[in-house]
């Protein structure tokens, strides 16, 4: 069977206003909106649409987490995925564990792409695609905006990169991580969410596939960052001009 | 035991990219830093030159494959990977260069990667943003365990000139994958200041209107010798090019002068100037929250204040 493995991270809301705990132990979650990485609902929109071309006869979702995230399961489901995954793990889930399970997916389900988000908005890592790539020993397209299959074996992926757009040629399978611009995800509508409710999650953990939940970086405190200094009003243009002078910044 | 430190070279391969300059900047924040630039390229000669120049560089290691021509992150890792072994730390750019490249040497090293790198305070302790620069965190890796990280390009400064540090070939026998092809570069050409590094940046937003409209901003730029940014809206709606887009998913940049025109201020956006020195915003709406951090705010309707800015700084 032709399958895309998409990997989703519950992640806190791109809404929400972040305030770091008094104790510089973490980020305020309680009670706080949580959701799919916004990257990974763009990672799966693009994996339905290849379904849905033909491209693909199963789209697979995937998690590693506690058992809240399987939340971001179900709305992945109502997405129009056919199917979850869930390995359960609690506290700090690095790249290199997240890679590691996700890889033991991999060798079980066989997809021909895989793709994730570039960025997880929350630690703004931007590794695991790329670690898992590493591991796969697979090719890598990062900050796709353009996706297209060819043929059965290879895909042509235009990045956004830092001097424009790039075009890659990569052999399948593969791993791509998804940039703002590849496609605009899909709202889900009411009647899906319910229809997911029956679709298959299965739940396994690090332990039963044999991922060590190391953490190799320790988080020693959280800060709120320097703030800015509120500024000055100016009228016109002449003003601004004016002042900019003064600070000899013109 | 000093730290030993390998940055990866960024370069187009003829010119060594400024980015590598701030990563030497990064490095020599620790005492005792041994620092080597690795550059891989099909012919390194000129770019290893122009990196054993900087300063504080001990050395430069300069690998030669004709596989080198286009910057492939799976072509390059298992070089670095080669070179990494006395290392304790490998850094690069957190550009999309070495965003996309370092992560995989991390994987394939099985080493923990700490990104932009804002920060360092001992060889195993680093300060990175994180929630779109929302909150600062400091992480400590295991003593001796062997780091890879990617510098965030708006905290450090480029080194100057020092050296010139001895060169060395090194020939790096490792299996290279023919998996990743390199199709094409569309690369705007423009004669205006590089958005990275420009000391001014003008940028816009959706109130641009069109990419018609957006041209009211190159020509106050030009004037200002500064470069065009935009926000995502800008982007997507096609009126400026993927490569204008600053904040948390774009470019990072620290102008000294930085030009929010007809831009609401959204915090992924404001993640991308936090380090400007002076902020001045333009919007017509005095509520928006790109006027709590803009140190000169002017409510205004941008299409009646731009020509006028442009008449004022040409005269
Ligand atoms: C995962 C994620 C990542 C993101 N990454 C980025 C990023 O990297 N960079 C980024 O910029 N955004 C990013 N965004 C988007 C961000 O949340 C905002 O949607 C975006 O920055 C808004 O762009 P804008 O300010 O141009 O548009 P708007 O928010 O629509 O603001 C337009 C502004 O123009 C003003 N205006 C209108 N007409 C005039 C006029 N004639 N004269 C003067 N002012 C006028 C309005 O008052 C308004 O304030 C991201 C979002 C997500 C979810
Ligand atoms: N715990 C996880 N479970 C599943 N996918 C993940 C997990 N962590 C990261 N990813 C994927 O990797 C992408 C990049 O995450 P990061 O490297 O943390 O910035 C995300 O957008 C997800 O697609």
């Amino acid at each position: 069977m032709k399958r895309i493995l998409v990997g989703i991270k519950r992640v806190v809301d791109f809404n929400v206003r972040i305030r770091v705990r008094p104790d510089g132990s973490g980020v305020v979650t309680d009670g706080v909106k949580m959701s799919v990485n916004p990257f990974d609902e763009i990672a799966l929109e693009e994996a339905l649409r290849i379904k849905e071309r033909g491209g693909a006869e199963e789209v697979i979702v995937a998690t590693v987490g506690p058992a809240d995230t399987q939340q971001q399961l179900r709305s992945a489901l109502a997405m129009g995925a056919d199917r979850a995954l869930h390995v359960q793990a609690d506290g700090v889930i690095e790249p290199l564990v997240a890679a590691r399970a996700l890889l033991k997916l991999i060798e079980r389900e066989q997809p021909f792409l895989v793709i994730l988000g570039k960025q997880a908005i929350d630690d703004d890592n931007g590794q695991t695609g790329q670690v898992l790539a590493a591991l796969w020993n697979r090719p890598q397209a990062t900050y796709a905006s353009r996706l297209e299959i060819v043929g059965d074996t290879t895909a042509r992926v235009t990045r956004e990169v830092d001097a424009g757009l790039e075009t890659l040629e990569i052999d399948l399978p593969a791993v791509i991580t998804t940039d703002l611009r590849l496609n605009e995800p899909r709202y889900v509508k009411l009647p899906d969410i319910m229809k997911a409710k029956k679709k298959p999650l299965e739940t396994s953990s690090l332990a039963a596939l044999g991922v060590e939940p190391r953490q190799q970086l320790k988080l020693v405190r959280f800060e709120p960052p320097p703030q800015r200094q509120k500024g000055i009003r100016v009228k016109d243009a002449a003003e601004l001009v004016e002042q900019l002078k003064k600070k000899g910044i013109l | 035991m000093n730290p030993k430190i390998l940055i990866v070279a960024e370069h187009d391969g003829t010119r060594l990219n400024v980015s590598t300059a701030r990563c030497v900047s990064c490095a020599r924040a620790l005492a005792g830093a041994e620092i080597t630039i690795a550059v891989c390229a099909t012919d390194p000669g000129a770019v290893a030159a122009q990196a054993a120049q900087l300063e504080g560089v001990a050395r430069v290691l300069a690998v030669a494959n004709p596989a080198n021509a286009h910057a492939l992150a799976a072509v390059l890792a298992p070089q670095i990977v080669a070179l990494a072994g006395p290392f304790t730390h490998v850094l690069g750019p957190s550009t999309t260069y070495g965003k996309d490249l370092m992560a995989r040497v991390a994987g394939l090293l099985g080493a923990p990667q700490v990104s932009d790198i804002m920060g360092l305070e001992s060889p195993v302790r680093f300060r990175r943003p994180i929630y779109a620069g929302n909150a600062i965190l400091t992480v400590e890796a295991e003593a001796g365990a062997k780091v890879v990280g990617t510098v965030r390009m708006a905290s450090f400064e480029a080194v100057g000139a020092g050296g010139p540090a001895p060169i060395e070939k090194v020939a790096v026998s490792v299996e290279i994958p023919a998996h990743t092809r390199f199709i094409s570069v569309s690369a705007a050409k423009s004669d205006r200041p590089d958005l990275q590094t420009a000391a001014r940046v003008v940028s816009g937003g959706r109130a641009l209107g069109s990419a018609e409209g957006f041209k009211i901003l190159y020509s106050l730029a030009d004037k200002l010798g500064a470069a065009v940014g935009a926000s995502r809206a800008a982007v997507d709606a096609g009126y400026a090019p993927n490569e204008m887009q600053v904040g948390q998913t774009g470019k990072i940049i620290a102008p000294e002068l930085y030009l929010a025109v007809g831009i609401s201020g959204a915090i992924q956006h404001l993640t991308g100037i936090k380090d400007a020195r002076t902020i001045v915003a333009i919007n017509k709406d005095g509520e928006a929250p790109i006027f709590e951090v803009a140190d000169f705010g002017l409510i205004g309707d941008l299409f009646q204040v731009i020509p006028e800015l442009e008449k004022l700084v040409s005269s």
